[in-house]
């Protein structure tokens, strides 16, 4: 029988005891966006309810809630697509970067450049793969072919879609399947680098296989850009969010550490909610 | 979580699953209680019947540890289960692993009797302190799963606290079997056994002391092992 050998190196016991990786401290965040005191009616009836939130900096932050919470109305708020509402009517204040949202100063298209948004169903234009991604820089007025393709290149690998299409960047992007599709219209969104990006329920019409793709993809962007997602699937708030925050009749029940909701939320009514139990 | 509260799930199957787990846990709890009172009794009797038939339960209480992860795997392949249902889960998949190993302590008291029951020279006064302690363990044991059953931190607090006079009891059950060794080495192998039973109701204690430890994180979401009495008490509170 050989001898039991000793291990060359110490083993660093700190390093794997400490808990589970991407561990976040929310008193140490960068605060991306800030909500004060939201109010919001759609004609009489008020759909948000004192909303207070902060939405920490290159983070994935998920609103979990049952149909009708206002967790997409939230959602919509941060880059002024409730503004296309006639009815609707705010109060209150959301801060971008200690700006308020809502100033005179504030130029709608600008805002939403640097807030970009991508939806449940994919929407790609009825045009080339190519084209849907540049379309928003062209908006901005670059035309240079070279620095086109590059930003494109860049944005369709970001995306986690560029080995698939990298060969047929001229064919039209409604030739691509669903989850192609999605993860092309999140190519368009961050091809003009916006700051932050909003995903309402961005895999709800997609087979498992391309959500995980998403949801993978959520996982990379997070490095550059703030993510607000709003899911209907718990798993999916559980699997890619740092922070989650369970909304119910317009007001925010509870919002903390992914971590603790799902293992020991502190109110019954978000314990009833993920457990799915009735109230 | 409110205490006992594991219905009221919209899928009234879920609701049966988790009822279930939980029935078949305090069947297995009940199996492991009657396994250790017997074993108890057949070191103090000396009664070789009694003694093959907690090994014989053993098999039983394996089968059951197996049925029950199974069960629980389950669960979380399928329902992935969250908040309190998820340290239900996981709390019971704890729990049958330390009741699993009572009873094979439980088992070790019985080949200790078979062992002992051949030596003639029985000397009673050592298990007079032996059955104290067994006693005691077996409340412990006994309160740890009504703990269990009840949801109850309460129970479960001060079922740990009792740990620490198990641990004296076997402290001055060691002394004694020393003293005897000394003063007579011939009964050191007969000593040495009763000693292998003491420790074995000394580790009953302690994985009964377990079992409260998640009673309080089921009902409380707090990881109270490896931490001083003082603050799992904190954790408890309401």
């Amino acid at each position: 029988m050989s001898k039991p050998t000793t291990p060359t190196h110490a083993i660093d016991v700190s390093a794997l005891t400490h808990r589970a990786s991407g561990q976040i401290d929310f008193e140490q965040e960068d605060i991306c966006l800030e909500v004060q005191d939201l109010n919001l009616y759609y004609g009489q009836k008020q759909a948000l309810k004192d909303i207070n939130l902060h939405i920490p900096a290159k983070r994935v932050t998920a609103y979990i809630g049952p149909s009708g919470c206002g967790k997409s109305t939230l959602l919509r708020c941060f880059n002024r697509m409730n503004d296309l509402i006639d009815v609707v009517r705010i109060e209150g204040r959301i801060l971008l970067d200690e700006q308020n949202i809502h100033d005179s100063s504030i130029n709608v298209a600008d805002l939403r450049r640097r807030v970009g948004m991508v939806f449940q169903k994919p929407n790609p234009f009825p045009k080339s793969i190519y084209e849907n991604v540049a379309y928003g820089l062209r908006l901005q007025g670059v035309n240079d072919r070279r620095t086109l393709d590059e930003a494109i290149e860049k944005a369709l690998r970001r995306a986690a879609l560029w080995d698939e299409v990298k060969d047929r960047l001229t064919e039209n992007a409604l030739g691509l399947s669903g989850g192609q599709q999605q993860r092309l219209v999140i190519a368009r969104a961050i091809a003009i680098e916006p700051e932050v990006l909003l995903l309402d329920e961005p895999a709800s019409a997609l087979d498992p296989i391309s959500t995980l793709k998403i949801e993978e993809l959520i996982y990379e962007l997070k490095n550059n850009y703030t993510i607000v997602i709003v899911t209907h699937n718990m798993q999916q708030a559980a699997r890619v969010s740092d922070y989650t925050a369970f909304m119910y009749l317009g007001e925010v029940i509870e919002f903390g550490d992914t971590n603790t909701l799902f293992t020991n939320p502190q109110e019954k009514r978000t314990e009833d909610y993920i457990t799915g139990r009735y109230g | 979580m409110e205490k006992g509260d594991i219905g009221h799930h919209i899928s009234q199957q879920f609701n049966a699953e988790l009822e279930d787990i939980r029935n078949r846990v305090l069947g297995m709890g009940g199996l492991v209680e009657q396994q250790l009172a017997e074993a108890i009794l057949s070191l103090i009797e000396a009664d070789r019947d009694i003694a093959e038939r907690v090994i014989t339960t053993d098999y039983q209480v394996n089968a059951l540890e197996v049925s029950i992860d199974e069960e629980c795997t389950k669960i979380l392949a399928r329902r992935q289960p969250a908040a309190s249902d998820l340290r239900l889960v996981i709390a019971v998949i704890k729990t049958i692993t330390d009741l699993e190993r009572i009873g094979d302590e439980a088992e070790r008291i019985s080949r200790m009797t078979l062992y002992l029951s051949d030596d003639a020279k029985l000397n009673k006064a050592l298990y007079v302190e032996i059955e104290h302690m067994g006693n005691h363990v077996r409340k412990m044991l006994h309160d740890a799963l009504d703990a269990f059953a009840r949801m109850d931190v309460e129970v479960a607090l001060n079922t740990a606290r009792e740990d620490e006079k198990v641990d004296r009891e076997y402290e001055s059950i060691m002394r004694q079997l020393m003293t005897y060794m000394m003063e007579d080495p011939r009964s050191i192998p007969h000593v040495l056994n009763v000693m292998w039973s003491a420790r074995a109701l000394e580790r009953i204690g302690d994985r009964s002391c377990n079992i409260c430890e998640y009673v309080i994180y089921l009902v409380k979401g707090k990881d109270v092992r490896h931490v001083s009495m003082e603050q799992m008490e904190k954790d408890a509170q309401p």
